[in-house]
Formats: C-alpha cells, structure tokens, sequence
C-alpha cells in the first residue's frame, strides 16, 4: 500500500506524485486533505488532495519541497512506498452537498497561489462539471511555477494568470486581478482561496472590500490530523476552531489571519535546524531530484 | 504467620537524579525473590475485597497464591482469564484507589503490592495462547486500538470471531502509545502485547479514520461485518478560554506528547520537532498532567505544576506526584491562569495566576476553590501546557445516523455497550468521557461478551 506509481515534476522543487490508497480514492471529496508519513521516522505532514480515481485506487497529490519531510518525499522514486498515508481528512467543500440546482446559480472565483492549484483542482473540475460557473485565478512569482496550467484551463469557464515578475499573464498579485476582474464588470457569488496564509489574508482583505462572500482552506500545523493535539487550532470569529475537523476551510473575513501566520512559524528554528542535521548527515538523498 | 509480618517490599526504581535526563522506565520491577517475598504478605482472603474492587475482577489471591510457590506461568494464565494487557494495567492503573485501596493490609499498614506482581508475572512468564475456540464465521470490526478496543478484540478472538481493529493512526494501541511516556510504559511492552493479540488472530489495519476514510454503515453494509465496537477514546483537547491561550508557545498535553511519545521528538533521529521553554508550566492535575510535566523535565526544563486546589485533591495517580516531585517538578498548588502573557514577538514569556482557596464542597463533593481577591501574580515560563481533559471527537457521531450522543458529545451505550444502533456498540472514554486504561479495558470486555450475544441471535 501507498506506494508512488507515477511522479512528475511541475515545476522546480514541485512535483506530482500518483499514490496507490485505494480507500482513500473512494471516498475523497473535494477540499479534503491527508495525512503523510515519508518514513518509519518521519513527521505526519497534512499535504492536500490534488485528484483522486476510486477505479485506479490511487490518490494525486503535489509537494513542494521546502522541510525535512518533503524534501524526502522528493528524494523518493516510482515504486518506493510511503510509511503512512491516512484520510481523507477535513469537511469537504461545503459546495460538495449544495442541490445541482442551487450550484447552477454559483459564479466561483477560485483563487490559488503556488501550490495552492493542486488542491483547487478538485474543486474546479466538480463544480464546473455540475454546472457551476468557474473561474480561476492562478498566481506565482514567476511562468515556471504556474503549475497544472492546462488542467484548470480545461475545467473550468476562465483561467487568469498573474506573476510577480510578469513573465506570463498579468505582472502583480491575485489581489490586482480581483480587482481588475470584478472592476471590469465581471461578478461572483464567492471567492474560495487556497494559498500561502499571507495571500489568503490579503485575499480575504480585498474580497472584503469588494463585498464578496470568501472562503479560504487553511494550511496550519498539524500532528495528528484527527482531532486529537489542537496544533491546528485557529481563531474564526472569535472562537477556537480546529483546522482538522472544522476546517480546512473558514470564513476568509472571520479568520485571525495574523494570529495564523504567527502560529506557523512556531517550529521554524527546530525544523531549520532538523534540516540541517539531516543534511550534514547526509540522509537527504539529492539524487533524482530533477527527475 | 511471622512470615508475612514484613513490611511491603520496596521496588527498585532508576534513581531521580539520572532519570530526569532520560526517557527509559522508572521503575525496575521485582525480581522473583522480591516477588516471592511480596507475595507472601497477601493473605488470601475468603471473601477477596481486592478483586472486587479490581475493574475487571482479575482473581488477585488466586494468581498471587500461585506467585508464593513460584509457580508463574500459572499466575499468568490466571490472570489472562480476565485482562489481556497485565504488563499494561500493572504499571498503569490507579491501584491505590482499586485492588490495593481495599486490600485488608492496608488498614493497619501497607496494602499488598498487587499492582507491582502483577507487572512482575506479566513481564516474566507469557500467559500460554487461549486454545481457539471453534471459528464463528462472524466478522467484527473495532474502531479504535486503545485499550477498550483491544480487550474487545481480544475477548472476541479468543471466542472464534474473525476481528479487526482499525486505527486513525499509524500504529495500534491508541493512548499506550501516543499518550503514555516510554519511562512509564515502554512502548516495547505495549508491542509484546498487540504481538499477543495478533498471535491469536486478531488483524490491524492502521491509518484508516473512521468517519472519513470509511463509515460504521459502510462496515456493515459493504465490508461484511456483523457488528461494530466503537472505542474511539478521548478526544479533542480542552483549553481555558483565556487570554493569550493561542500564543506561540502554549499546547495541548495532547501536542505535547504526541510529539515526544508517538513521534518521538525527543530522539534526534526522528523528524517531528518539539518545542519546550526553559520553564514551563503545566496547568492541570491528571496523569496527563504529570506525564507532560516529566516528558518536559527530561527535554532540560524547569516545570511548574499549577493547579487550582491543593495537593490531596490531585487526580493523578499517587505514584506518579510522587515520581515527579522526585525529578523535581514545582507544585503550584491553589492557583488558577487568568491569562498567558506575551513578548512582543507573539510568545509566551510567563502565565498570570490568581491564588485559590478551598471554599464549600461542589457536586463532585471536592471542596470548590474560589479565588482570593487581589492575588494576581505572574509566573515566567516560555511554555504552557494545557491538560485540562478532553471533549469527545464528533467525527463517529456525526457520520453515523442514529447513534445517539449525550449533549456533552459522549456516545450513548447501556451498562453492556449497546447503543441506539443494531449491530453498533462503545465503550472507553468515548462513552465515559476522559478515564482510566482498565475502565476502558472493562467496558470493552462487556460489550464483547454483548457483541457474542447479539451474534448468536
């Protein structure tokens, strides 16, 4: 179980990889997330649903490596296993149990930054084969790390690209396209982000302003995954909220945004440090990083 | 009877001094002439008030009477009549308010060390595999591999029930693993006895969350089970509600151990991180509360117990105060957080208290503390750890129509763990709310031999 039959890089240090997890595959639902153990010593690591096939019994999903444990998922090769692979976690979208009929009348604006396209994928694909209407603004700091351009093209009614650099699409952040699409006339009935907690919150910020409904999946901390350690917890309108059996996703205007972005950095220094150590001891292999 | 006038035999434990930089076991256990001695203080009472008090009615003379000829792979086989984790409960269990609290000796002196030969017979003979009974041809799923779920598991396999245990996490035995410190209970004891369970047939499928990755109905509908035993324990960690309480710095007991226990974050050669301040304090007065302040005595800090009465009235085992105020954890006793206080980069730097005094007795008959006005003081700590209990997980409730829970969240069972679906059982913390490992161990033995009844309609 839970072994890697395909992986792709999408973009430097970002790759797919197809995972057989055959209960899983089955019941996955849109804005769902697991849980990833790489090793017999690794951390569990939430890493998000980029597609599921009940029939494959296999699960997508798209790493970034950036800590101790991606950086070993990207160490690992087609036919290498994962420890653990446990899910899927989280409410599903709360678009998943919207009646056809009511979700016919939606105009969605997803807005993802980064890896955050991996995760929106689901999302778009569902609601626009229903009938929703779909759009997508996809942002990144420059063209290579556009990631899984072509799937959302072909899944939903409009795909807008942004750059920081301006190397492809609209140089500027996905705030400036919000606001160019909405100041051109176009209209939504909700904006649903998928980012880094930083783009989230000035996407929450700029909805606002322009009186849209927006929601945003969050990517805190977590351990267990399940409900169990409160690592993941967050303040939605004034309240604690558990990111792992409330969320993943919240009330964009009612999160503590700052208090989240706070929360994250909580392990920066021991995981900066665990890297480290891991690196000097060479466990890290390097090989096949480009494959 | 000059023979069993000697005092209880004292256990060999790992000195206080070394163990406070280490994580292996604290205590050593008896030996079979420490064991032999002990045993002989037990005076085989006509009408045993030990093993009425003992949750699960292990027969304590009988398998100590055995202990006294040396005979102790018999002793085991008595006890495993009645508990399939004895190397667990033996260092576990709260035997001064069970077994040992009405052991006649300790009227006039000290009881019987039941919990101390129990562990001894457990680590030293392996109870001999209960004959299979004829197969059932009946499937059983258990959801969750704490020590409800296992005695469940166990009980049923060794009826001829083709059981498996699922598990949300990554490897079986629930709270013996992720809650219980190696130096209380090492985890290879807990690994002896799931090898036990699956010698008898018993199958674990880790990672499958209950709820999500698969439903009660969906066991029973499409995955061919009869019926389904729900001990899906605890739960969803309790905070305060105070200020500051989501500042970097300050987690659950749960987070807590969970890194140190499960993930083994105090062993660099595994990946999760653990954060621990230079001081910290611990508020709570649970065995969940000693287990975290002895973790974070052993990862270098100096830890503050605070909690809102006074010492008598700490829930946690007497052994374990004791063992931690042997590795030097400070008791901040009658005192209440009002707020945790920050640095100006969001961590905490210290925990402002009120201080309490013991005022009328409250419902659960422990005198209520009540604040003295004015005693506000601060208390510096890098960290907080909160073990204020747990409120149970609503994933199982929420995804299983027509399992009825009572409004705090816990899972509605009769005294036998029926529930108010056919076919659907529970019993441990899920149903009772935050207790003990042998409570748990009971409740899933009784809605086991429920389970075998249901089937055999």
């Amino acid at each position: 179980m839970f072994s890697i039959l395909q992986k792709r890089e999408l973009a430097p240090e970002i790759f797919l990889v197809e995972v057989e997890a055959p209960r899983i595959a089955k019941s996955a639902k849109p804005g769902q997330f697991v849980i990833v153990r790489a090793h017999e010593r690794g951390e569990r690591i939430p890493l998000t649903i980029a597609g599921y096939d009940a029939q494959r019994g296999t699960i997508l999903m798209v790493i970034q490596a950036i800590g101790v444990s991606t950086r070993r998922m990207q160490a690992m090769a087609v036919g290498d296993r994962f420890a653990d692979v446990a899910g899927p976690l989280g409410q599903p979208s709360e678009f998943v149990a919207m009646p056809d009929a009511e979700l016919k009348q939606q105009r969605l604006l997803f807005i993802a930054g980064g890896v955050g396209a991996a995760p929106i994928l689901p999302q778009v694909e569902e609601f626009h084969r229903r009938g929703a209407h779909v759009e997508v603004i996809l942002g990144a700091r420059n063209a290579n790390l556009l990631i899984l351009k072509d799937e959302l093209q072909r899944s939903c009614d409009a795909l807008h690209l942004t750059t920081d650099d301006g190397s492809a699409g609209r140089k500027g952040l996905v705030t400036d396209m919000l606001n160019d699409l909405v100041a051109s006339g176009n209209r939504y009935t909700h904006v649903i982000t998928i980012g880094p907690m930083v783009m989230m919150k000035f996407v929450a910020r700029a909805a606002k302003a322009l009186g849209l409904p927006a929601i945003a999946s969050l990517n805190t901390l977590m351990v267990d995954g399940t409900g169990m350690c409160g690592a993941c917890r967050v303040t939605v309108g004034g309240k604690t909220r558990f990111t792992c059996v409330d969320g993943p996703e919240f009330d964009a205007h009612q999160v503590d945004f700052d208090e989240a972005l706070r929360r994250l950095s909580m392990y920066k220094t021991q995981e900066g440090q665990r890297l480290r150590e891991a690196e000097q001891r060479g466990h890290i292999c390097k090989i096949g990083r480009n494959s | 009877m000059a023979i069993n006038n000697h005092p209880r035999v004292p256990v060999r434990e790992q000195a206080a001094n070394s163990r406070r930089s280490n994580f292996e076991e604290v205590c050593f256990g008896y030996n079979l002439e420490e064991a032999q001695l002990e045993a002989q203080r037990c005076l085989e009472c006509k009408n045993p008030r030990c093993v009425a008090a003992c949750p699960v009615n292990i027969d304590i003379p009988a398998f100590i009477g055995q202990v006294k000829q040396g005979n102790i792979a018999e002793a085991a086989a008595i006890i495993a009549r009645d508990s399939c984790l004895p190397a667990v409960c033996g260092r576990v269990c709260p035997q001064e308010t069970q077994c040992e609290g009405s052991c006649v000796r300790g009227i006039k002196g000290e009881p019987v060390a039941i919990g101390k030969l129990e562990r001894f017979v457990a680590d030293t003979a392996q109870a001999p595999s209960p004959t299979p009974a004829q197969p059932q041809n009946k499937r059983v799923a258990i959801v969750g591999s704490g020590p409800a779920g296992l005695a469940c598991a166990s009980d049923l396999a060794k009826w001829g029930y083709s059981v498996t245990v699922f598990d949300a996490l990554h490897v079986m035995g629930g709270v013996l693993q992720y809650g219980i410190p190696e130096f209380r209970l090492p985890k290879s004891i807990v690994q002896r006895e799931l090898n036990a369970l699956q010698a008898q047939g018993v199958c674990f499928e880790p990672n499958v969350v209950v709820g999500r990755t698969i439903s009660i109905d969906q066991l029973l509908d499409t995955e061919g089970y009869s019926a389904v035993f729900v001990g899906s324990g605890a739960g969803l960690p309790k905070f305060m509600g105070i200020e500051g309480e989501n500042l970097n710095g300050v987690v659950s007991a749960n987070e807590f151990l969970t890194r140190v226990n499960l993930m083994r974050a105090f062993d660099p050669e595994h990946d999760t991180p653990v954060f621990v301040g230079r001081r910290v304090a611990v508020v709570g007065g649970g065995n969940v509360a000693m287990d975290a302040a002895r973790c974070a005595i052993r990862l270098g800090a100096e830890v503050h117990l605070v909690y809102r009465r006074s010492e008598a009235e700490l829930p946690a085992r007497v052994e374990e105060v004791h063992h931690a105020r042997e590795e030097g954890m400070l008791f901040d006793m009658l005192t209440n957080p009002v707020q945790v206080l920050a640095n100006d980069q969001g961590w905490v730097r210290g925990l402002r208290c009120i201080r309490m005094k013991l005022g009328e007795p409250d419902a659960s008959g422990r005198r209520r503390p009540v604040e003295v006005a004015g005693s506000e003081f601060d208390i510096e700590a890098e960290m907080v750890i909160m073990a204020l209990g747990t409120s149970p997980n609503p994933l199982i409730a929420s995804t299983t129509p027509g399992l009825n829970t009572e409004r705090w969240g816990g899972i509605i069972a009769n005294d036998s763990g029926a529930t108010s679906r056919e076919g659907v059982f529970a019993g441990g913390d899920a149903v009772s709310g935050a207790a003990t490992v042998i409570l748990a161990m009971g409740a899933g033995r009784k809605a086991a031999r429920a389970i075998d009844e249901y089937l055999r309609k």
